[in-house]
């Protein structure tokens, strides 16, 4: 068994705010009728939690379920538990039309918490972080900067953030920048 | 800046989080078609000054394809649709013209 390691090793850099790499996630992509019966009850089944409504991510006992498009659902779960998610999504939906897929690897996860946590994300992506209009349980796919991420916002007001792990160090070092010492725009808080 | 709201995950997306994909509606002629069906699906596009339908993907975001209208003149945006269609909603017909009594775009009015 190979000695799976985390893209960037869970570097961390706190200034502003606390941008620390997470480690090893499961995430599996599944792509199907997001309305069908069959893909409710396997989600509820394998994960705990119901198919999330537009643009939000609803969590269950062995992990969360993000809204990704119209088609397509990400479930995050243990890193471990990643290919036995994909078996029993695969049992419970067979005969279904549906793609279901360990991505795991291909990703990387930053977290960035901290009283300026809004303001950082804010700076680096092209959405509306303002209290009112960004929530505990919605999901968010965007851009930070010059690459494509995606952000869910935890109770605490910390936010996760997920991106393609070929651009982990150029989201980790952005993201750095953005909460460094003495940056501090104010807005949110 | 152009803000468009992708009809597919409802968010309002500025413009860098999409990307344009040039002219809505047009109608493929391929392998069988004459040339001159051909050589204008290819290169023949609309260039109006006013009411235009374009084309746009939500390349950042939910990743879809959708359509805009919107004037290439004052930038106002009349709507957004999803791109499983042949024409416009009436809807966004009828919003254009309260603004622009009589325009045509192709085959539309
Ligand atoms: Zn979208």
């Amino acid at each position: 068994m190979s000695n799976v390691v985390s893209a960037l090793n869970g570097v961390s850099r706190s200034g502003i705010a606390v941008v620390e790499e997470t480690g090893l996630r499961g995430m599996v992509t599944v792509r199907g009728d997001l309305a069908s019966k069959a893909m409710g009850k396997a989600l509820k089944d394998v994960i705990g939690a119901g198919v999330p409504e537009v643009r939000q991510i609803s969590s269950g006992d062995k992990g969360a379920v993000a809204w990704m498009s119209p088609d397509e659902l990400l479930v995050i779960c243990d890193h471990g538990a990643a290919d036995e998610v994909v078996a029993a999504l695969n049992a419970a939906l067979a005969g279904a039309h549906v793609l279901v897929v360990n991505v795991s690897d291909a990703r990387a996860v930053f977290k960035v918490s901290g009283q300026s946590a809004r303001d950082v994300i804010a700076k680096v992506a092209p959405v509306d972080l303002a209290p009112e209009a960004f929530e505990v349980g919605m999901m968010r796919r965007t851009r930070f900067a010059q690459v494509p991420a995606a952000f869910w916002m935890n109770a605490n007001e910390s936010f996760e953030v997920i991106c393609f792990r070929s651009v982990a160090q150029y989201v980790f070092d952005l993201l750095a920048v953005a909460s460094a010492e003495g940056s501090e725009v104010g807005f949110f808080n | 800046m152009l803000t468009l709201q992708c009809p597919y995950c409802g968010v309002w997306a500025e413009e860098t989080e999409l990307h344009a994909e040039g002219e809505a509606h047009l109608k493929r002629f391929g392998p069988g078609s004459d040339d001159e069906a051909f050589e204008a699906y290819l290169f023949m596009r609309e260039n109006p000054k006013g009411v235009h339908f374009e084309r746009w993907r939500h390349s950042n975001g939910c990743g879809k394809f959708f359509h805009a209208a919107r004037s290439t003149t004052t930038l106002e945006v009349f709507g957004t649709y999803p791109a499983q269609t042949l024409e416009p909603p009436q809807e966004i017909k009828d919003k254009i013209s309260a603004k622009y009594p009589g325009w045509s775009w192709r085959e539309f009015a």
